[in-house]
């Protein structure tokens, strides 16, 4: 790890105050990690600015010395996107948490970067006012965090993802120079879109301080539902149904077995533990309509073969449902130690292959794999249960997910849905994007950070891993 | 040994995994949400025990500071969804601390004279109690205020000793015997826990406690050789000490051969309940700490169980509740307490905005990080003065007397008092009667 230069470090002191620029083992231990597992690594030093014109301050100094910069949020990302792998300044925006303003004329929420998820969802629908993205982590993770990553969630299927709900943005570049892009219009093609460039970025291209999103008018209610199926092919191939049927519902989870089990271990709601799989389907809009793509969508059910359906009869018993979903994950970590959650995604046509190919490939691994996921959008969250110390199944575990990744390409998928790239996936980006494609993002990088400073060491890899051949014939 | 050793040695490294790095702790966190710095919330004090145990840091004194500011109210652990101990977790941490780092002198008296001479002698507490009452009755206290002597004490210190409760040296059994046998329909035999300081600044509401109880259909012992819970001195690191006091209650609630044990201080009773961890490694002890652990419920379920108090006078007022941490996040006890409050005739119930957080008060915390106690507290009485309630009801001492600290500070004297649960049940049962 490079040591910060003494001078850069008064520097920033000087600016930040003492308070608010940490060097102590301390914070140095508290911002090595983020919610990625077997992932953590030393930064020199942890910056908290407080405005716009702070971010764009210590940028100058970052510069002028060479030193790399981490922006981080609330640390729940699953692909080590803010693990300071480099050393250099963690740059915390935690303390910029000001919703700046609510523009009912125009539908839209000017926030700052720090603002928790959770929060812009209770400060709109108040107002009657709706903001759809709802990643699982939305009560901690914040809204710069949400952009960076291009965080999806529960409602992706029929709202899409934090990319839609973006309309502008202010951020500073590597250089301190302080940026606008878009603004509070739906349309605007003045340009590369470079809004939509910024989300998803991971915190590479450059320091987002400050978002304009899109709000819509809060569907007037909203209904959940159970369907359990005691064969985990046939729920599969009910959810690609539903949507042939030309419905769009708000929500279309898929939770297999495993997960059943863990959830309701954690979360004490009636699931049952003896199906095979249970869909979690929600729809929201007006009475009528929703009360009739209920029907329509239990009568779908039915015919491919679930067990039994059933409506959540008020709004905390469909509370607690998409809160059991939502706690999935970290429910699962409860059997073993270390538990690795990837997001391989798929045309959501493909979802029933994709899930038989994960029983088929964790068997022949040795390794436990609970599937559960978005899966109306395709998006599935095959999750490992292991123990970062068994270093012989740890490698197996890598093998499974590298030859998940290339069956979810081969279906037409990609190797991350919602979780992005970081350090955990960068060595699989070339099998989805080809070598031009790899190229043509490393010139983009360049073009924004010729000094390689902000989150180095992230979305590109220093090698690719070899693309694993998957030749079912020769497993058999 | 070096504290580095020394928590290599206590620290569950299997637990410390346990923690996914999630972050749905954080909302949860008091000091996390004070601070927003990631080192004062629950998975950064995990990450830093981790660190040390690791050999990533050395146990500094930013560690320790870390390790102190926490409350260990464990409000994070229901929310938690990978189960982690962590009130666990930081008792081994504070274990480790307490044998290796040399307190300042003025502490280690402190902490001797509370954790060693007098918590664990209740004769002693009591002579204490007969003092304060003393001190309060005799002219004494009127004399220290009019000449300011207390001017000599930090501010939090000096709003204690306006809010104490009169000392009594009178020990429940002396009160009500060691046996009070049930009213009406027999349910079953609780032993009562009577608690060391509860009996002695809250001697009425152990009272109160057993004429519940009693009325409720159960037969009550109050077995005399039971000793202070050792929750304060598990608390504080004194782990060793604390499984000693375990012993002896243990020893005592068998011979009375009872079905439950009554706790009506979610503190104390939270540690009641995990007597059996805290002597897991103890082959000879562990049966009969489970044995005791599975019959400890706090006074609000037993009183539920039996259908909840009846009758009641009407109390024409407006009640509010703030919980205790430990009932809540220990106890697992989450609506009894304000579901016999609604049951209350006359009485309109209000829900405390954000009941659940702790109020700052946290076993001696207040004492001793009076700066972060005083934050919360005020937040706090923000939300109770918001409730416009008469009636502010507690289910644990600490608590009370940190709702009483709030409300003489906020100048709500004369428009709102603070109450345990158990004394406004008291209460309606004797006006009904």
């Amino acid at each position: 790890m490079r040591m910060l230069a003494s001078q850069a470090k008064t520097e920033l002191k000087a600016l930040l105050g003492e308070a608010y620029c940490l060097d102590k083992p301390e914070a140095l231990v508290a911002y090595s990690y983020d919610a990625t597992p077997m992932q953590q690594a030393l930064p020199d030093l942890v910056a908290m600015p407080k405005d716009t014109q702070e971010v764009s301050e210590v940028m100058k100094i970052a510069s002028r010395y060479k030193i790399p910069v981490i922006t981080r949020g609330a640390g729940t990302n699953l692909c080590a996107g803010t693990v300071p792998v480099t050393g250099g300044i963690v740059l915390v925006l935690n303390r910029m948490n000001r919703i700046l303003e609510l523009d009912e004329q125009n539908l839209t929420l000017t926030v700052q970067p720090g603002v928790r998820t959770k929060d812009i969802h209770a400060y709109v629908e108040e107002k009657g006012l709706f903001y759809p993205p709802d990643p699982s982590s939305m009560t901690v993770s914040t809204i710069g965090g949400n952009i960076a990553l291009g965080s999806g969630g529960l409602r992706g299927l029929k709202y899409g993802t934090t990319k839609d709900y973006v309309l502008g943005l202010e951020a500073v570049l590597p250089n301190g120079e302080i940026i606008r892009t878009g603004g509070k219009l739906m349309k605007d093609v003045a340009g590369y879109d470079l809004t939509k460039l910024l989300v998803g970025s991971e915190g590479t291209l450059a320091i987002i301080t400050e978002a304009t999103l899109k709000l819509i008018p809060k569907p007037a209610v909203q209904r959940v539902m159970l369907a359990m199926f005691a064969d985990l092919t046939a729920a599969a191939k009910t959810v690609s149904e539903i949507i042939a049927n030309r419905i769009i519902p708000a929500t279309l989870e898929f939770i297999d077995q495993g997960t059943i089990r863990v959830v309701e271990a954690f979360k004490l709601i009636g699931l049952p533990t003896d199906m095979a799989a249970i869909l979690v389907i929600g729809q929201d809009g007006e009475q009528e309509a929703v009360e009739r793509d209920m029907a329509k969508i239990a009568e779908i059910c039915r015919q491919n073969q679930a067990v039994q359906t059933r409506l959540a009869h008020s709004d905390a018993e469909a509370e607690e449902v998409m809160t059991a979903r939502r706690s999935a994950l970290a429910a699962l970590s409860r059997l073993r130690p270390t538990t690795i959650l990837e997001d391989a995604t798929v045309p959501r046509a493909q979802v029933a292959p994709m899930i038989e190919a994960i029983q088929h490939i964790a068997e022949k691994y040795r390794v436990q794999i609970c599937t559960f996921g978005h899966a109306g959008d395709g998006n599935l969250h095959p999750t490992c249960m292991t123990d970062a110390r068994d270093h012989a199944e740890v490698e197996r575990v890598e093998q499974a997910f590298e030859e998940i990744f290339a069956k979810a390409i081969e279906l037409g998928g990609t190797i991350t849905g919602e979780h992005g790239v970081g350090i955990v996936k960068a060595p699989y980006l070339e099998w989805k994007l080809g070598r031009a494609g790899i190229e043509l993002m490393k010139n983009i990088k360049r073009a924004f950070d010729p000094d390689n400073l902000l989150n180095p060491g992230k979305m590109f890899a220093k090698e690719t891993r070899k693309r694993v051949v998957i030749d079912r014939a020769a497993d058999r | 040994m070096q504290l580095t050793d020394k928590l290599k040695q206590t620290l569950d490294y299997e637990e410390l995994s346990n923690c996914m790095r999630c972050g749905f702790c954080q909302p949860a966190c008091p000091t996390f949400r004070e601070t927003g710095y990631e080192a004062a919330s629950p998975r950064g004090r995990i990450a830093l025990m981790k660190a040390v145990a690791d050999g990533l840091m050395e146990p500094d004194q930013d560690f320790l500071d870390q390790m102190s500011l926490c409350l260990g109210c464990r409000a994070c652990e229901p929310v938690c969804p990978a189960g982690v101990h962590y009130g666990q977790l930081l008792e081994q941490t504070r274990e480790a601390i307490a044998e290796t780092v040399r307190h300042p002198w003025w502490v280690r008296m402190i902490r001797s004279i509370v954790f060693t001479h007098l918590l664990p002698h209740q004769h002693r507490l009591y002579r204490a109690g007969r003092l304060l009452r003393f001190y309060q009755r005799s002219g004494l206290q009127k004399l220290v205020r009019r000449f300011k002597l207390l001017k000599l004490l930090p501010a939090h210190l000096r709003e204690m000793e306006a809010i104490l409760p009169e000392g009594n040296g009178t020990p429940l059994t002396e009160a009500v015997g060691t046996f009070v046998p049930a009213e009406g329909e027999r349910r079953g035999r609780v032993g009562m826990f009577r608690g060391c300081i509860m009996d002695v600044m809250f001697h009425d509401t152990n009272v109160n406690t057993v004429k519940l109880l009693a009325r409720a259909g159960y037969d009550v012992v109050i077995p005399p050789e039971q000793t202070c819970c050792g929750a304060l001195h598990a608390h504080s690191g004194e782990r060793p000490q604390a499984r000693e006091l375990a012993k002896r209650n243990i020893r005592a609630f068998q011979a009375a051969e009872v079905d439950y044990i009554a706790s009506n201080a979610g503190g104390c009773g939270a540690l009641l309940q995990e007597y059996d961890m805290l002597l897991e490694d103890d082959r000879e002890w562990r049966e009969a700490a489970g044995w005791f652990a599975s019959r400890v419920r706090d006074i609000s379920e037993l009183l539920l169980d039996a259908g909840g108090v009846t009758p009641l006078a009407p109390i024409q007022r407006r009640i509010t509740y703030q919980g205790s941490c430990h009932l809540r996040n220990g106890m697992h006890v989450t609506t009894q307490p304000q579901r016999l409050l609604q049951a209350i005739p006359g009485a309109e119930y209000v829900p405390l905005f954000e009941a659940d957080r702790c109020c700052g008060s946290a076993g001696i915390y207040n004492l001793v990080q009076p700066q972060m106690a005083g934050r919360l507290l005020q937040e706090k009485m923000e939300h109770v003065s918001r409730t416009k309630a008469d009636i502010l009801a507690t289910s644990n001492p600490g608590c009370l007397l940190q709702m009483k600290a709030g409300i003489h500070r906020a100048g709500l004297e004369g428009r709102m008092t603070a109450v345990h649960l158990v004394d406004l049940l008291a209460e309606a049962c004797r006006e009904k009667e």
